[in-house]
């Protein structure tokens, strides 16, 4: 069964990209992650040109930040405050990304810049979650276990405009959480991703945030600053495809439910490294489609006539 | 079946038409299947089928040319171990989709000059680089532009072979594929006799996106904001209705 994607301007297969979106769905459900970072990358793997991909991702991941967010609302772990600044600066950011990518689209090396931020990115988390989660198993067989300070008191904690972050139990500058927002926000527009797998760390490792909140913080911020990048690559790019970020959308309904069942019943430490590997393999093709000589090198761009 | 009985039909009218016209002055008549492709939701290209009929003497050629537009070709070059886009040349007057058929290879029948001066073959079609560029750079993105044209379906590698029936009536399907560029495209036929053009027919064909596609491709780039704030709107419905979902399975 085909359907023809008005923007992407080609004819996919509905069962792949439906299948696409819930194998991606019940990923984020057993992990808790956003799944951005997989599903643009595998859309582009399935012939989706790049720029339509990050668009049309960060319309799906509106979606799935909203359903997310509600569980994590009515338990109490979202720090609006906390969340509130984060989202100022991430609105910034991903406004300062649309026109950078904008501007790199113009310069012919939008495609270039998408697919190495995937390699760097895909590369590090990769190998920190396999090295951490084959530590936490070689540490859990050997039944000893280390004691961690709240957080480390460093250098950060000496920059101005202190606020008390409440919900955080949390005393520290404003300019931290902007800062973290204005980056992830950058990478929101440029990779197409919610950011949530460089926000979290950053909250817990660089704020100290409690554990509890983090996530239902960063989807409060995801939520609005994917909304934005929606919003300004649809009205600048044109790149936003609603009837394919819908057909994700239904995928990743089904595949969070299978998910959260499916983490429910499973070893955390094996399916972490199942996952690290999964971004792994992912961020060695985008490797390889990069080094490997092209058959064509020459590569061509339409457009109408002036 | 019913199609076959109507492409008979259309057969024998233009096998009439053709009879009649052959004694007022007009040797070729060609159609189409349809003048109007229309792009819906479950499109993956489609063919159309081009008929016709000559006087009986001569040799037939048809050019299936799409709307005019502006091409860039990028040259990939390697730095530092990767692929990366360097030097680009940008074209202007590229047909979006070119095809050639005739009814016989093209050899001395059609002489250089009528190829030249009619743009039958891709070798000949008038593409122009835009800005100032060394007429052998030009060239070399010239191919490539070609290249990447026939990779895509575009344009033809070889001409197309018409298959005559009874020495007078012609036919032949033209594929487009799903990718097909929109907007309307050119029928060109000609008779040539005697390494002349003795008769030549144009005809519009239009591709277009219609129903939900068409109104959405508009919507995007006419309304481009309020294009958005709808793609955000669903994208709430959405999250919202999987959690409604969610919850009640639990």
């Amino acid at each position: 069964m085909f359907l023809y994607l008005p923007i992407a301007e080609i004819s996919v297969n509905v069962i792949v990209f439906l299948s696409l979106g819930i194998a991606v769905g019940t990923l984020s459900g057993i992990f808790g992650v956003g799944g951005g970072f997989l599903m643009t990358p595998l859309l582009i793997f399935f012939g989706i040109p790049p720029a339509v991909a990050v668009g049309t991702e960060a319309n799906q991941i509106v979606a799935s930040s909203v359903s997310g967010v509600l569980a994590h609302w009515r338990r109490g772990n979202v720090d609006f405050k906390m969340g509130s600044i984060l989202l100022i600066g991430g609105i910034i950011g991903s406004t300062f990304g649309v026109w950078l990518f904008r501007v790199l689209r113009e310069l012919g090396q939008i495609d270039l810049v998408i697919m190495l931020s995937y390699v760097i990115f895909l590369g590090t988390i990769g190998l920190l979650m396999f090295v951490e989660s084959l530590r936490t198993m070689v540490r859990s067989r050997s039944g000893a276990g280390s004691r961690r300070k709240l957080h480390q008191h460093n250098f950060l904690h000496g920059l101005p405009f202190k606020m008390r972050f409440r919900r955080s139990k949390l005393y520290i500058s404003a300019l931290l959480p902007l800062l973290i927002g204005v980056i992830v926000g950058i990478l929101s527009a440029i990779m197409g991703v919610g950011g949530g797998f460089i926000m979290v760390p950053a909250m817990i490792y660089l704020l100290g945030m409690p554990t509890s909140v983090v996530v239902g913080t960063s989807l409060f911020q995801i939520i609005f600053v994917t909304a934005n990048a929606t919003f300004l690559q649809a009205t600048f790019n044109q790149t936003v495809d609603v009837v394919l970020a819908l057909l994700l959308m239904v995928g990743a309904v089904i595949g969070a439910q299978i998910g959260t069942q499916l983490g429910a019943k499973l070893r955390g430490e094996q399916l972490r490294i199942l996952l690290a590997l999964m971004v792994l393999a992912v961020c060695s093709k985008i490797v390889y489609d990069l080094v490997a000589t092209p058959d064509e090198l020459f590569i061509m761009v339409t457009g109408a006539a002036h | 079946m019913i199609a076959a009985v109507s492409i008979f039909g259309l057969w024998l009218a233009v096998l009439l038409q053709g009879t009649a016209a052959a004694s007022t002055e007009n040797p070729v008549v060609v159609d189409l299947s349809k003048d109007f492709v229309a792009i819906t939701a479950g499109f993956t290209g489609t063919e159309v089928l081009l008929f016709g009929t000559t006087a009986g003497k001569g040799q037939v050629v048809v050019i299936v040319e799409g709307p005019a537009v502006n091409a860039t070709i990028r040259h990939k070059e390697r730095v530092a171990g990767i692929w990366v886009n360097g030097d680009e040349v940008a074209f202007e007057n590229v047909p979006a989709f070119y095809q050639v058929l005739a009814t016989d290879s093209l050899d001395e029948w059609l002489p250089l000059p009528l190829r030249e001066t009619n743009q039958i073959g891709v070798e000949y079609l008038q593409i122009r680089p835009l800005g100032d560029v060394d007429p052998a750079t030009a060239a070399e993105y010239r191919n490539a532009l070609i290249r990447n044209k026939q990779l895509a379906g575009h344009y033809g590698k070889v001409e197309g072979r018409m298959t005559i029936v009874g020495g007078r009536l012609f036919r032949s399907t033209v594929f487009f594929p799903a990718d097909v560029p929109v907007g309307v495209y050119n029928i060109r036929t000609y008779l040539i006799d005697n390494k002349r053009v003795v008769s030549s027919q144009v005809m519009p064909l239009t591709i277009n996106k219609t129903g939900l596609e068409a109104d959405l491709y508009r919507v995007a780039h006419k309304h481009s904001a309020l294009y958005g704030i709808a793609a955000i709107v669903i994208a709430i419905l959405a999250g919202l209705g999987g959690n409604m979902l969610f919850r009640r399975n639990r």
